[in-house]
């Protein structure tokens, strides 16, 4: 990415591509402000409303911090078998030809489509006390994971597929041609080139679960200290007139957000540095 | 010139589509009404009602229905409404602490309540597990659902019934305390709202629902098969009704709001189930409803209700409220 932006600012018409690039700049900078930045810190506003001592209060609450750490432990965990399974259903759809694949390619966005409330209502009415199919995880821990993975399902598909399209096959062949078995070419010469790819829907994966709502109300059960997760801890404090410990919750919850987030793109620049 | 009208084609079009609207909107005069969701098909066959009368000749609607606090939220943060329709007092409180329903709202002959209702007891069919009264809802094995508290102001209701229910069994404060201990342990499931809680009963989950009668009616009007049992202890739900400073500004939003008391409407809610709060209609034998042995309200102070402020702050307390440590285990 920075190798190909250096080259188009050394091209001829440097000039006028440098005020478009700062125009360009200039729009994203007020687009981003609008509408992520300035919400953003009217929240962090908001949330100190009543003090540095309120806020602290307000997060360190047992039940606000179980729900916390229930969040983040199944979005980490969501995310993480997100990893593996969005990574084999892109190989899938890219290297397997069969029939139907267009509408299994088609399928993998549904979750997206889908407004979250009514997906809760599906999960509950087949993996609920009625299931169907026998299988009853409803209002359990296993019933959040279960909503989280079927929200957060297409994230690393959609990251992975294009990249696996792009990648060079070549590359595969010359080391099979080397001498390389099936195992170590994947492990020395695909995943590498995929991991970036990988990374950023793991990423995307992990903010969604964490603020999913949706989905997850009906299933989960809501029980605090239990199944209870911050986003529905949080509208709990909304209905009970408490919205400074709302937006207190709501703001780690951000700040912790935000450290996984840098750290999954840290280790995602280190790597790539690393292979070149 | 050619190049120029087209450029100019869309603010003509938008000019022209004020002008249309101006026009429009000097010709009838529109209501907003914010209500809570469970009136709406009441509300769907009293609005044309009210437009049939000389009062309501020329008037249009602008509807919105959602969750009570969800609704009253939005109207204290700028959503237009004229008239208010609400599940709790609370609710319209909120609207008076910011300046949008005047002080005196409930200063009428019904303290502006539009409709009434009471906790009910939804089981599965043929009551297998012969829930009759309060003290079968707290026996061992026995599953409730209801909605959280904490997230559902209407849930508010549930509680106190209950608490009221062991206080108008002639048991002490601190013995009802104890026994709302001994229900939430019942308790496997706490939905964010009365809606998701019967879908979570409809799911199989639970022996038994704490819910609304009205609701309970209307889910048998409406073809779903809905056994309930009404206790002989339990609260008389009031639902509120508004009329914001903007409404009290036009005739025709307070012709609406008198209207919602006639006995034409009173019937239309009474058919979507609410016991109407218009005696007349309340004593004909179509619309009679079945007294428990003791019927309370949220300001039956004999039995310590003393209004929901008092009950807010000590009960719903997102800090110190009962129900936080009763619900926390």
């Amino acid at each position: 990415m920075a190798a190909s932006s250096a080259a188009a600012v050394s091209r001829p018409g440097a000039a006028a591509g440098r005020a478009g690039g700062a125009l360009a700049r200039g729009v994203a900078i007020c687009y981003l402000s609008l509408i992520v930045l300035v919400p953003l810190a009217a929240l962090v506003w908001s949330s100190r409303a009543d003090g540095m001592g309120t806020f602290w209060d307000e997060v360190t609450k047992a039940q606000a911090m179980s729900a916390l750490k229930l969040t983040l432990v199944s979005a980490l965990l969501v995310a993480a078998f997100n990893a593996v399974t969005g990574t084999a259903i892109a190989w899938v759809l890219v290297r397997d030809s069969f029939r139907g694949k267009g509408i299994v390619n088609a399928v993998i966005d549904l979750p997206f489509a889908l407004p979250t409330i009514v997906a809760g209502l599906v999960l509950l009415e087949l993996y609920g006390p009625n299931s169907p199919l026998g299988v009853d995880v409803a209002f359990k821990r296993a019933g959040l994971i279960m909503a989280l993975l079927f929200v957060t399902l297409p994230f690393v598909v959609r990251a992975v597929q294009p990249v696996l399209i792009e990648l060079d096959r070549d590359m595969e062949e010359a080391a099979e041609s080397l001498g390389a078995g099936r195992l170590a070419t994947f492990r020395r010469i695909v995943f590498p080139n995929l991991l970036p790819a990988v990374l950023s829907g793991v990423a995307l994966a992990f903010a969604r679960a964490v603020g999913e709502f949706g989905a997850v109300v009906l299933i989960s059960g809501n029980v605090p200290f239990e199944t209870e997760v911050s986003s529905v801890y949080i509208s709990g404090q909304i209905e009970s007139d408490n919205p400074t410990g709302a937006a207190a919750v709501s703001v780690v919850l951000l700040v912790i957000s935000l450290g996984v987030l840098l750290a999954i793109g840290a280790f995602r620049h280190w790597r790539t540095r690393h292979d070149r | 010139m050619r190049r120029i009208s087209l450029t100019f084609l869309p603010l003509l079009i938008l000019a022209a589509g004020l002008v249309v609207g101006a026009g429009a909107a000097t010709e009838k005069t529109t209501i907003s009404l914010v209500a809570y969701s469970t009136p709406k098909d009441a509300y769907a066959k009293i609005i044309p009602k009210f437009q049939g009368t000389a009062a309501g000749k020329d008037v249009s609607f602008n509807q919105s229905y959602g969750a009570s606090g969800d609704q009253a939220r939005a109207v204290a943060a700028g959503l237009d409404a004229d008239i208010v329709a609400l599940s709790l007092a609370p609710d319209v409180a909120t609207l008076v602490k910011k300046g949008i329903v005047p002080g005196n709202w409930n200063e009428n002959r019904f303290h502006g309540m539009v409709t009434n209702s009471v906790v009910v007891f939804v089981v599965r069919d043929g009551n297998p597990k012969k829930i009759r009264t309060w003290g079968d809802l707290a026996r061992k094995g026995v599953e409730v659902v209801t909605p959280n508290p904490f997230t559902s102001g209407g849930a508010r209701w549930n509680v106190m019934a209950a608490y009221g229910a062991q206080r108008a069994q002639g048991k002490t404060d601190k013995q009802a305390i104890d026994y709302l201990k001994r229900l939430f342990k019942n308790v496997p499931v706490l939905p964010k709202s009365a809606r998701e809680a019967t879908q979570v009963f409809a799911s199989g989950k639970g022996d038994v629902l704490l819910t609304y009668e009205n609701e309970a009616i209307y889910a048998n009007k409406k073809g779903v098969h809905t056994e309930y049992v009404l206790p002989k202890q339990t609260i008389l739900i009031e639902n509120p009704v508004a009329v914001t400073k903007d409404g009290l500004k036009h005739s025709e939003v307070k012709a609406f709001e008198k209207f919602l008391w006639s006995s034409k409407a009173q019937k239309l809610f009474a058919d979507t189930g609410y016991r109407p709060v218009l005696k007349s209609v309340a004593s004909s034998p179509k619309y009679r409803f079945k007294k428990p042995k003791s019927l309370f309200t949220i300001n039956s102070r004999s039995l310590g209700l003393r209004g929901w402020k008092s009950v807010q702050y000590r009960f719903f307390d997102h800090s110190n409220g009962i129900m936080v440590k009763v619900i926390g285990r």
